[in-house]
C-alpha cells in the first residue's frame, strides 16, 4: 500500500502542492539530515563509540544535560507562576507583560548572550553585587555567574521560559470555573483546591512545557557561549564542542557527536508528541 | 435543578465578565499582589534587564559613538547580507508553508501526521547541527566537494559551469541562505496548517462549484481567510531568519565584509572588546525583536478569533 494514498476530492492542486511540499522537504531537511547519519555509517563501531564517549565529550554531555534540567525545572515553577498571574489577575501593564514573555523567541540568541554576559560580569549591573571579585554586597562569599556553570543555567532559563508559559496559559484559560467552585462548595480550602484540583489538571501541560524547554536548552548555542567561558571539561556545552571539532577539521568526530544529539532530540520530540496527545485527551475541548 | 444553578452561574458570569469568580475561588488580595510581585520580579531580572542592557551599553559612550558603529563598511555589509538572506529565506518558506498547508488541510491522504511531524523536525535540531549537515553535504569534504573534484562527473556542463563560476556554497552566501531556510522552515507552515484545518473546505468547494478555477479559489477565497495567520507566521519567520546565529556561524566562515551577518558581526565586535559597536549592531536586532513582538501582539489582539492556534502547541 503506498505511503501517501490520496482520496478523491473536488478541490484541485493536491498533486502540485503535495509534490512541491515533498520535494522541498526532501531537499532542505531530509537529504541534509541523512548526510549526518551516512557520514557516521562510514565509521567503525569502535571509532564511533570512541568519538562520542571521550572524557571531554562526556563532560560536555553532563554540563549540557544538568544545566538544561535545572533551567527547565526553574522555568516550570516560574512559568506556571507567570501563566497564573497573567490569566487570573488583572494588574496595570498585564498585556505588555504578556507580550514580553515571547521576547526570548524574538530576540536573536547572540544578542541575549552578550547582554547576559555583560549584566553578570564582575562589573555588570547584577554581577557587581554577587561576583566574588566584585563588591558582592549581598552574599558573603559571592557567586560566580559569568564564565561558570551558573551562567549557562541563566542563559538556558532565559531561552526556555516562553515554552512553559505558552503551554500552560491556554489550558489555564480553558479550565472550567465550576471545578474550583465545586471544590470550594465541598469544603476544600483554597490550598487544597489548588493542589488537589488545579495542579493535576495543569500537570500534562506543565510536563509538556518542561519537555519543550528542556529540548530547546539541550541544543542552544548562541546565548550560552558568551556567558559560559567555554572551558573544556567544565563549561563547554555539547553544541560548542561540535563547532570546536569542526574548526579542527575533525568532521567525523563532530558528526558522531551530532548524531548522538540528533537521536536524543528525536526521542524527545517523540515524547513531546505523546505528551501533547495525552494532554489533549486530558482536556477534551 | 443542577442545570438551573449552572445556568444562573453562567448568566452571572456573562453579566460581569472578569469579575465573575465567586469569593470562595478568589485569592486574598495580599496573595494576588505577592504572586504578581514575584512573577514581575522574575521577568524583570530575566527578560527586561537584558533588553535594557543592550540599549544602555549601545548608548553608553553617547550618540556620536553609537552612530559611528554604522559608518563601518563591515557593519553595513553585515546589515545588507542579513537583509538579503531574509529576503530569500522568508519568501521561500512562505511559498512552502502555503503549499504544505493546502495539501495537508484540504485533502485526505495516508501519512499526513508523519508529514506534519517531518515539517516540525528542524525545530528539534540544534542550530549548530543545522549548520553542520549543510557542511557535510556542500563542504569541500562533502558530496558537493566530491562532485567538483570528480574526474568524470555526471552532467559535465553543470560541472564545467560550477568550476568556471567558482560557485561556492559553504563559507559563502548560498550556504548562509540554505542554513537560514532550514532553521526557519516550519514557521509559516505550522501557523497555517491548524488554521486552514479549522476552516475546512466548504468555502473552497462552493467557489469551485460556482465555476471558479483553482487559482481564483485560492486568491479570492482561501487567501483572505488566512491572511492574518500568514502575516503572523511571516513576522516570526523573519525575526528568526535575521537573528539566526548558531547555524549561520557554522557555514559562514566569518569573512569580514563578505559572509558575516549581523549576529556574526556582533560576535566579532564583542570578542574584540569593541563593546559599544557590538551593542550598537545588537540594538538594531533588539529593535527588530521589539517590532516583531508589537506586530505579533497587534495581530493576536485584533484577530484573536481567527487565530485560535498557539505559537508552540498545535
Amino acid at each position: 500500500m503506498p505511503l501517501l494514498r490520496k482520496e478523491r476530492s473536488a478541490l484541485p492542486g493536491l498533486n502540485l502542492s503535495l509534490g512541491f511540499t515533498l520535494f522541498y522537504l526532501g531537499l532542505i531537511v531530509l537529504v541534509p539530515l541523512s548526510a549526518a547519519f551516512l557520514k557516521t555509517a562510514g565509521m567503525t563501531w569502535e571509532q564511533f563509540v570512541g568519538a562520542v564517549t571521550s572524557d571531554r565529550v562526556l563532560a560536555s554531555y553532563k554540563i549540557t544535560f544538568l544545566a538544561s534540567l535545572a533551567a527547565a525545572t526553574v522555568n516550570c515553577i516560574f512559568g506556571l507562576l507567570v501563566a497564573w498571574v497573567l490569566v487570573r489577575y488583572s494588574f496595570p501593564g498585564r498585556r505588555i507583560v504578556d507580550a514580553l514573555v515571547d521576547l526570548p523567541f524574538a530576540l536573536p540568541t547572540a544578542v541575549a548572550g552578550i547582554a547576559l554576559a555583560t549584566i553578570y560580569s564582575k562589573k555588570g549591573w547584577v554581577g557587581q553585587f554577587i561576583d566574588p571579585e566584585g563588591a558582592h554586597l549581598l552574599l558573603p562569599e559571592g557567586i560566580k555567574v559569568a564564565f561558570s556553570e551558573i551562567g549557562i543555567f541563566i542563559a538556558l532559563t532565559f531561552i526556555g521560559l516562553p515554552f512553559v508559559v505558552r503551554t500552560v496559559q491556554p489550558v489555564l484559560e480553558e479550565l472550567e470555573p465550576e471545578l474550583e467552585e465545586a471544590s470550594a462548595t465541598l469544603g476544600a480550602n483554597r490550598w487544597q483546591t489548588i493542589t488537589r484540583v488545579l495542579l493535576p489538571e495543569l500537570f500534562p501541560a506543565l510536563i509538556t512545557g518542561f519537555a519543550l524547554s528542556f529540548a530547546r536548552a539541550l541544543g542552544e548555542y548562541g546565548s550560552v557561549v558568551f556567558i559560559s567561558g567555554n572551558m573544556p571539561m567544565r563549561t563547554e556545552i555539547t553544541p560548542l564542542l561540535i563547532i570546536t571539532k569542526l574548526e579542527q577539521y575533525d568532521y567525523r568526530g563532530a558528526t558522531a557527536i551530532a548524531v548522538v544529539m540528533l537521536v536524543a532530540s528525536f526521542l524527545l520530540l517523540l515524547l513531546i508528541n505523546l505528551l501533547q496527545k495525552w494532554s489533549r485527551r486530558h482536556h477534551r475541548v | 435543578m443542577a442545570s438551573a444553578v449552572a445556568a444562573s452561574l453562567s448568566a452571572r458570569r456573562e453579566q460581569a465578565p472578569g469579575h465573575a469568580a465567586p469569593r470562595a475561588t478568589q485569592d486574598p488580595v495580599w496573595v494576588k499582589w505577592l504572586l504578581v510581585g514575584c512573577a514581575l520580579t522574575f521577568l524583570a531580572f530575566f527578560l527586561v534587564l537584558p533588553l535594557v542592557a543592550v540599549f544602555a551599553e549601545a548608548f553608553s559612550k553617547g550618540m556620536e559613538v553609537y552612530f559611528a558603529a554604522f559608518r563601518d563598511s563591515d557593519a553595513l555589509a553585515a546589515i545588507k547580507l542579513t537583509l538579503i538572506t531574509a529576503a530569500i529565506a522568508v519568501p521561500a518558506n512562505l511559498v512552502f508553508g502555503v503549499a504544505a498547508s493546502w495539501a495537508i488541510a484540504k485533502f485526505n491522504f495516508r501519512g499526513k501526521s508523519l508529514l506534519i511531524t517531518l515539517i516540525d523536525l528542524p525545530f528539534a535540531v540544534s542550530p549548530v547541527i543545522s549548520g553542520l549537515i549543510y557542511v557535510l553535504v556542500f563542504g569541500a569534504q562533502g558530496w558537493y566537494g566530491q562532485y567538483l573534484e570528480a574526474e568524470n562527473p555526471a552532467w559535465p556542463w553543470l560541472h564545467a559551469w560550477l568550476i568556471e563560476q567558482d560557485f561556492k556554497i559553504i563559507f559563502a552566501v548560498p550556504g548562509i541562505v540554505l542554513a537560514t531556510i532550514f532553521v526557519t522552515f516550519p514557521f509559516v507552515a505550522r501557523e497555517l496548517i491548524p488554521l486552514m484545518q479549522s476552516q475546512g473546505t466548504d468555502e473552497e468547494m462552493a467557489a469551485i462549484t460556482l465555476g471558479a478555477s483553482g487559482w481564483q479559489t485560492f486568491w479570492r477565497v482561501t487567501l483572505p481567510n488566512i491572511k492574518w495567520g500568514l502575516f503572523y507566521g511571516v513576522i516570526l519567520c523573519n525575526a528568526r531568519a535575521m537573528g539566526e546565529f548558531g547555524a549561520v556561524s557554522v557555514v559562514s566562515g566569518h569573512i569580514r565584509g563578505e559572509t558575516n551577518t549581523m549576529p556574526l558581526h556582533v560576535e566579532i565586535l564583542y570578542n574584540e572588546y569593541n563593546f559599544v559597536a557590538a551593542f550598537a549592531v545588537a540594538s538594531l536586532l533588539a529593535l527588530l525583536a521589539l517590532v516583531t513582538l508589537v506586530l505579533k501582539s497587534i495581530v493576536e489582539w485584533s484577530h484573536a478569533r481567527s487565530l485560535r492556534t498557539e505559537t508552540i502547541d498545535r
